[in-house]
């Protein structure tokens, strides 16, 4: 190690850069991280500072002793002073500058603009000294002298100054050390060294403030105090002069931003000396700039954390638009105050994006902030983050502070979403939320979410958020109607299914009464899930995360009503059908009203009532299907013929499925099926539709069900029981010919309809355009109330099953066949309808995992709605 | 997963558009332009059958060989239109509406930044990248 000898005021100015680095208060060796920040600050290349590093020894060595810390200052004098860094100059210079150390705080940032204040004709910046920058408000009257290394001997000069610089030096820590405490950070410290040592040139402001803003300790202010340093005015001034006119235009900007633009040193704190780093790129064009400003944005954990006083200047900006710093800044309102900053549009519409987190088109103050702060960032240079910072991302409002949302200062056309629902403005989302498609509407629609958990309410807290797009259209959202009436009438249905299931346990007219009751279980089972199933399809036929709610407690009364059946017990109930996906709002709205007045119909006599509702059409058709056919396999002899050739017919497995999944609650729904004759008329109507609607453009399922539905109808009507019915299935099975033959048989055959009736409704559903579906479910009406009347009719219709059942011995030989041939077919069914039954529990599993992933979103994004 | 997406302006013009075949955008565009006509179809008929309210999912607007057409109407008549790979079978009706409902929420998100002008083409990053996640991706 070379000897060092250094003047007292090096002597001075060194040790108390060692007392500030040695962190660790070992008086020997100086903490790496606080010499390292030093170095930074000391603006020089990177290359430059490793240079003196190992030739200090301190690489060496591994760590900065007293004597390697004063050697590398003196190296970074040197260097500082253009001189090439040889250890040899280290004893030969003469009358070297003491190093420079950049000041990286907002508080130097201050100072410069106080400096240029003065520097320039301080009528530019009119706002810039008024601006209550805390580290500007001590010092803006002061001048902000540069560190420059003082060209007379440094002993002198400090001498000569210090006691100018004494008293100043006193009034500054009074007046700003109560700035200095939010910047705490060390790597302050060499910069509150560095404005120690700035002057004021030709004494003018001879101490300028003393490391005011800096927040180097205590002891380390008595230490500057002592060991002033005076630049050379002259030169200092020169060199500040060179660095104002950069700054100027920056400012310039500032000032035509707003009234009172705040000076460069608005800078977020993770430039700290951002406006220093402006201003020695341009004039030192110093590789090392960057490099610090990069080192001292890592210096502070988050690059994009606001400083108070920034904070404090953002607030204040907002209380002069809005007042109320509870409330909301209208974007209108923003946009102009932004526009001031004379960005690009494209730019401000990118910070409005990551600014405004609950994207309702208003900034809270958090908000606010967040949107400043980018502004800042952009105009000095930063580029947009993609995603907003943490540090940015608004607090979360407390839910009850919204109370005044809807105040004046809300735009008219925005107060639709605030008006529509609890004026919480919550801005709690994080980022992530933002990917969620109905979350990301603004916490009025998490507030109806959470309430609801209904996709239409925060459906049409979007539409309104589109009214102030275009005030003329009427908005008017459909999903909220078809959620709550699909549950209430799905649960009303049950009810009637219930009923229903009451009249009919005993109607069965198949000559095994056990065989019945089973049958009849796995009927009401099956139609319960149909209605579970036709619930949740409505639920979740637009895929709207939000509507498990409905399915579940669809489910649960599904659940309830098994044991809500007196006569049999309660089976588990098969899972319901697939959703129509094609199921439009308005053909639920249709089924609504079907449902509706079936459910008005229904409820006065709950018990007679066993109403399958229509929504499940593939189940229906099944269900009714398999009461036929197990019913005909029982009662009729000749009807085995048609089912068999309908059956192949089937033209998609589904119906196969449908078939056969239907065959095993033929017997219970049979019942059902008996009491409803005149739904032949719409039934062939809907087959028309039906038919007419498979060339549409359907989807492949549609397509399915409308097949199976045609099928089931077939099956259906081959399950009709009675000869007649046998004539009418022997017709072609597809297109309205069943439904025709049915129709015809209609009066004959009760159940017909019902299976008719099923049928239509499984296809029904599956067909887009809403006729079908109104006519099914207009038949559905009709059903309902022909259940009623069908209901104490029951014993009638046994005592006439029963008395077609002698009538099959008669022709024994010929209704053998007939009855082999039932059999047969009704096997085929059964085949189908599983293979239907089947494939719908699948739908239901997918559906099911579907709601449990979006059940698990919400849980994930109602934390922060409610924190 | 669309191969194009397109949001039209209420004058028919269109607001934004993308495709993801960069070598076929014509054809594109060109598809959309003529599934215009097709959305106005529905509209106009649906709007005579005067239902409470008009669905905004049009479906299935015209399938070609290669590919299905689908189409989603606002209430302020702004028009989204995705296309879709006829090979790709997968796409449940469920998906493509919910791939609309994203299209929606996310204009709207657009809509309320006071720096957009209703009729300006859609320049937000956030919208870009949600069409981004919705495209087929290609290598």
């Amino acid at each position: 190690m070379e000897s060092l000898t250094l003047s007292d005021g090096e002597q001075r100015y060194y040790s108390d850069l060692f007392v500030y680095c040695d962190t660790d208060n070992t008086k020997k060796v100086a903490s790496n991280g606080r010499v390292l920040d030093l170095f930074r600050a000391a603006q020089l290349p990177s290359e430059v500072v490793l240079q003196i590093t190992e030739l200090c020894g301190a690489t060496r060595l591994g760590h900065f002793g007293r004597s390697q810390f004063y050697i590398a200052l003196k190296l970074i004098a040197i260097a500082q002073s253009g001189l090439p860094l040889r250890v040899e100059s280290l004893n030969s210079v003469k009358d070297l500058p003491l190093p420079r150390f950049v000041v990286g705080k907002n508080e130097a940032e201050a100072r410069h603009a106080a400096l240029y204040q003065e520097a320039d004709s301080q009528g530019i910046y009119p706002g810039a000294g008024v601006i209550p920058r805390p580290p500007g408000r001590g010092l803006q009257n002061k001048k902000v002298t540069p560190v420059v290394p003082p060209v007379v001997p440094v002993h002198e000069v400090i001498q000569a100054l210090a006691p100018a610089s004494e008293p100043q030096c006193m009034v500054q820590p009074d007046s700003t050390s109560p700035v200095v405490s939010p910047h705490q950070s060390p790597p302050t410290s060499p910069h509150s060294w560095r404005k120690h040592k700035r002057q004021a040139s030709g004494g003018s402001s001879a101490a300028d403030r003393p490391p005011a803003v800096a927040t180097a300790p205590a002891g380390v202010w008595t230490q500057f105090r002592e060991a002033p340093t005076v630049p050379v005015p002259v030169p200092g001034d020169g060199m500040w002069s060179a660095h104002s006119p950069p700054p100027p235009p920056v400012q310039e900007t500032w000032v035509s931003f707003t009234a009172d633009t705040p000076p460069s040193s608005a800078i977020p704190a993770m430039h700290p000396s951002s406006v220093q780093e402006s201003t020695t790129v341009r004039t030192v064009a110093s590789a090392a700039t960057t490099n610090e400003i990069q080192r001292q944005s890592s210096a502070y954990d988050d690059p994009w954390r606001i400083t108070d006083e920034q904070r404090q200047y953002y607030i204040n900006q907002f209380k002069t638009i809005q007042p109320d710093l509870n409330g909301f800044i209208p974007g209108s309102a923003a946009k102009e105050f932004f526009t001031k900053s004379k960005l690009p549009i494209l730019e401000l519409s990118h910070i409005w994006e990551l600014s405004d987190f609950d994207k309702d088109g208003a900034l809270t103050l958090d908000e606010f902030c967040a949107a400043f702060h980018l502004v800042v960032a952009r105009k000095n240079g930063y580029d947009l983050p993609e995603k907003l910072p943490e540090s940015l991302m608004p607090k979360l409002i407390d839910l009850d502070d919204s109370a005044e949302v809807s105040e004046a200062a809300v735009d008219v056309g925005y107060s639709g979403s605030p008006v529509e629902v609890t004026p919480n403005k919550s801005p709690s989302m994080p980022s992530l939320n933002q990917t969620w498609p109905e979350m990301n509407q603004a916490n009025e629609q998490w507030e109806t979410f959470s309430e609801r958990s209904s996709s239409s309410q925060t459906l049409t807290q979007f539409d309104s958020n589109i009214a102030p797009a275009d005030p003329d259209t009427a908005i008017v959202h459909p999903v909220p109607i078809r959620m709550t009436p699909s549950k209430i009438h799905m649960q009303e249905m049950e009810l009637k299914r219930t009923g229903s299931d009451h009249n009919h346990p005993t109607s069965p007219l198949l000559a095994k009464p056990p065989e019945l009751s089973e049958e009849t279980k796995l009927a009401a089972s099956l139609k319960f899930v149909a209605d579970n199933a036709v619930g949740e399809g409505y639920s979740s036929s637009d895929s709207y995360t939000s509507d498990q709610e409905p399915i579940t407690r669809q489910r649960s009364h599904s659940g309830t009503s098994p044991e809500a059946l007196k006569v049999v017990g309660a089976a588990p109930p098969p899972p319901p059908p697939r959703p129509h996906p094609s199921h439009s709002r308005s053909s639920s709205l249709d089924m609504n009203r079907s449902f509706a007045a079936g459910a008005v119909a229904g409820q006065p006599q709950p018990g007679a009532i066993a109403y399958p509702p229509a929504v499940p059409p593939r189940p229906l058709p099944t269900q009714t299907s398999m009461p036929h056919g197990g019913h005909r396999s029982e009662v009729e002899g000749g009807g085995g013929t048609p089912l068999t050739a309908s059956a192949p017919t089937t033209v998609t497995t589904t119906t196969a499925a449908a078939a056969a999944a239907a065959t095993p609650a033929a017997p219970a729904t049979s019942p059902h099926l008996i009491p409803h004759q005149p739904n032949f008329a719409d039934f062939s109507q809907f087959q028309a539709f039906a038919t007419s609607d498979q060339p549409s453009s359907l989807p492949e399922v549609d397509k399915h069900s409308e097949a199976a539905a045609a099928a089931v109808v077939v099956v259906a009507a081959a399950a009709a029981g009675q000869v007649g019915v046998l004539h009418t299935v022997e017709k072609p099975p597809e297109g309205a010919g069943p439904l025709r033959t049915v129709k015809s048989d209609g009066p004959a055959e009760e159940r017909t309809p019902t299976s008719l009736n099923s049928a239509k409704g499984a296809s029904g559903p599956l067909a887009p355009p809403p006729k079908p579906v109104r006519r099914r479910l207009k038949s559905e009406d009709e059903l309902r109330p022909e259940d009623e009347p069908h209901g104490p009719q029951r014993s009638n219709l046994i005592a006439a099953v029963l008395a077609t059942q002698p009538s099959i011995p008669r022709s024994i030989g010929k209704d053998k066949k007939a009855i082999q041939a039932s059999i047969r077919r009704n096997k085929e069914t059964n085949t189908v309808l599983a293979r239907l039954n089947s494939e719908l529990q699948q739908q239901l599993k997918d559906l099911l995992e579907e709601r449990i992933s979006l059940e698990v979103q919400l849980e994930q994004l109602r934390p922060f709605s409610h924190l | 997963m669309a191969v194009c997406i397109a949001v039209i302006a209420k004058e028919n013009y269109p607001l934004y558009i993308r495709s993801v075949p960069t070598q076929n955008e014509l054809k594109f565009h060109y598809t959309v332009h003529t599934s215009l006509d097709v959305v106005e179809e529905k509209i106009s008929a649906a709007g005579k059958a005067m239902a409470d309210q008009r669905e905004l999912y049009l479906g299935l607007l015209y399938p070609t060989e290669d590919y299905k057409v689908y189409g989603y109407v606002t209430n302020s008549k702004v028009k989204f239109v995705i296309v879709v790979d006829s090979s790709n079978t997968s796409l449940r009706d469920n998906e493509i509406r919910s791939m609309f409902r994203k299209l929606h929420n996310s204009f709207t998100d657009v809509m309320c930044n006071p720096f957009y002008n209703p009729g300006d083409p859609v320049q937000s990053k956030v919208f870009e990248g949600m069409v981004s996640g919705m495209m087929v991706q290609v290598s």
